[in-house]
């Protein structure tokens, strides 16, 4: 185990380093109220944070990370552009007896900027990268946009396309959508009945015959989501070759400067992914400028995609060689969540994390 | 000494008594009618505890008994890691209870987990909360929800009545125990083709961290 105090002594090192970009150091409740993570998270992040009872404010959480508290102060009273760190503890339970730290030191940076958003994306990465370069860690990058704007330019119904772009952090879930949207998994056998009986009569009939009403949820809410369901069982499955892309983009995985050939060559079937192409290619640009060999950074599509996040844009992890090891440093672009937590306000963002524990034992401290 | 825990009450007392007596251990209360103590007979060293059903995997993961009898659901839902606590030494064929998620039957576009998914994101829009699941089997009803990507819902507690929850308006659906469906079809609820959660049954599991030497005493039970 790597003592605390060279743990500290690490994370109070790095958040000088952020601190010497420009960043103004800020601090943050370690209780949090949980109202705003469970509408945020959902019920998954009960399995995550620890939940505690306040016998005043309800219930709370041991802060899961920095980036809800950082958004809301910022949101609240931020003068723009900005650029904050910050350093302290995190706690995420961990289900069994493991190696995992359920308590441990977040060091974080977080840009927010409206004019630039390819150029602070190269600011951070470029920078986390110079600040783990003696580890010899193997990065990673993506770019949620792109999946998002193939699927909202997707050639199908709008619920469609909501439902995907709904489950986009749940690959398993979009995945099953996906192949039923596209007519490559069959109808469910329950479906099928389903829309069989809803066929029959009408909804209102069926609630009728199905005995004493019971529940908040409406007679108006159950048939209109009957008469979606029909309304969908006639929608046209998503063309062959426009979903032969999607899936091409969902696996797609090579070095950044080749991805952005491959893509720009999938750009006439899918044409909806042009301005989120066009703006990985200002990234690589960025990247590039500020000494990135974009030729070999490694690009998934699908990196970022796990449950419990919320980024909406680019996405970079940085992995020692033991991957039983969490990643010691990520981040992302989450541009989305500033609009959620701000109440109708908002601001394109991104920032990440670094978990000096990870650092200090890496470089062997004693 | 081998401590063995049984609950405490009811049929799953009895039964699980007769499974023990059937194979020559005759376990009985003892003393006074509400006094939890109670004797075994047929072979020295072993000692009865007896446990409310959702205490024994507690009381097994802190190594108070060294076998105990309860049900699957519980050492489920309230080990974390349970199968680095405890092991399976026989199911006994008894307490056979279904883990089940069910909705209102008026709601007739709600048929699967898949439906749920949709019916809890419109719900959300509509009514601006999550839609409420009340359940008192928050970790295994979480888990199978977050495997089957079902989003936008919440889990409020429920320790008793659960089916009258949506009657009462204070959830939308349930996740609890059922063994023949009555209760959920007098309360005008239905289970999920695809809401089966867990088939739990009572089973008779070793504490994985005793010291105790069980053999004879397993090779008696013959398990």
């Amino acid at each position: 185990m790597t003592p605390k105090a060279a743990i500290r002594a690490e994370a109070e090192r790095l958040h000088a380093v952020f601190v010497a970009a420009g960043a103004v150091p800020v601090e943050a409740d370690i209780l949090l109220p949980a109202e705003t993570l469970l509408d945020l998270y959902g019920e998954d992040i009960r399995a995550r944070a620890y939940v505690t009872q306040d016998p005043a404010r309800g219930e709370m959480m041991l802060r899961p990370d920095f980036t809800v508290p950082v958004v809301q102060a910022h949101m609240a009273h931020g003068a723009e552009p900005a650029r904050y760190c910050y350093l302290g503890e995190v706690f995420r339970k961990q289900d069994r007896v493991s190696e995992r730290a359920s308590e441990y030191l977040q060091v974080g940076f977080e840009v927010f900027d409206r004019t630039a958003p390819e150029a602070a994306d190269a600011e951070v990465f470029a920078l986390f990268q110079s600040m783990l370069a003696d580890l010899g860690l193997r990065p990673a990058t993506g770019d949620i946009g792109i999946l998002m704007a193939a699927v909202r330019g997707l050639e199908t119904t709008p619920r469609r396309r909501a439902a995907l772009l709904r489950h986009i952090w749940r690959p398993k879930r979009f995945r099953g959508l996906l192949d039923r949207f596209a007519g490559r998994a069959p109808v469910p056998a329950a479906r099928a009945a389903l829309l069989e009986r809803l066929a029959k009569g009408s909804p209102e009939a069926l609630i009728v015959e199905a005995g004493t009403f019971v529940g908040l949820r409406s007679a108006e809410e159950i048939t209109a989501r009957a008469e979606a369901l029909l309304e969908d069982a006639e929608a046209k499955p998503i063309a062959a070759p426009e979903a032969a892309m999607l899936y091409d983009l969902l696996t797609l995985e090579a070095p950044a400067a080749a991805a952005l050939t491959h893509l720009r060559g999938m750009m006439p079937m899918l044409p909806a992914i042009g301005p989120a192409v066009d703006r990985f290619a200002l990234r690589l640009e960025a990247l590039a400028a500020r000494g990135a060999d974009v030729t070999t950074l490694p690009f998934e599509a699908s990196h970022g995609r796990t449950s419990l996040e919320y980024y909406d844009g680019f996405v970079f992890s940085f992995h020692a060689a033991d991957p039983s090891l969490p990643p010691v440093a990520s981040g992302g672009r989450y541009d989305a969540l500033t609009a959620v937590l701000g109440a109708g306000a908002s601001i394109p963002a991104v920032g990440g994390v670094i978990r000096p524990g990870l650092v200090a034992r890496l470089r062997g401290a004693a | 000494m081998i401590k063995i825990g049984v609950p405490s009450k009811g049929r799953l007392m009895t039964e699980t008594f007769a499974w023990f007596g059937a194979r020559g251990l005759a376990m009985r209360r003892t003393g006074a009618e509400r006094e939890y103590s109670g004797a075994v007979e047929g072979m020295e060293g072993v000692e009865l505890v007896l446990l409310a059903a959702s205490e024994v995997p507690r009381e097994l993961e802190a190594g108070r008994i060294d076998l105990g009898v309860t049900g699957t659901d519980l050492v489920r839902e309230e080990l974390a890691d349970w199968s680095a606590v405890v092991a399976e030494v026989a199911r006994l064929g008894f307490g056979q209870a279904d883990l089940i998620l069910a909705v209102p039957s008026v709601w007739v576009d709600v048929d699967t987990l898949d439906d749920l998914d949709a019916a809890a994101a419109a719900f959300r829009a509509a009514h601006g909360f999550r839609l409420r699941i009340a359940t008192k089997y928050h970790r295994l009803v979480r888990e199978f929800l977050t495997e089957s990507g079902v989003a936008d819902y919440q889990l409020v507690d429920s320790l008793g009545a659960t089916e009258g929850t949506v009657k009462n308006l204070t959830a939308e659906a349930i996740a609890d125990i059922t063994s023949s469906g009555e209760t959920l079809r007098a309360n005008h609820l239905k289970v999920l083709s695809d809401g089966l959660i867990l088939r739990s049954e009572a089973v008779l599991f070793r504490a994985k961290g005793s010291g105790a030497d069980l053999g004879p005493l397993l090779a008696r039970l013959g398990v």
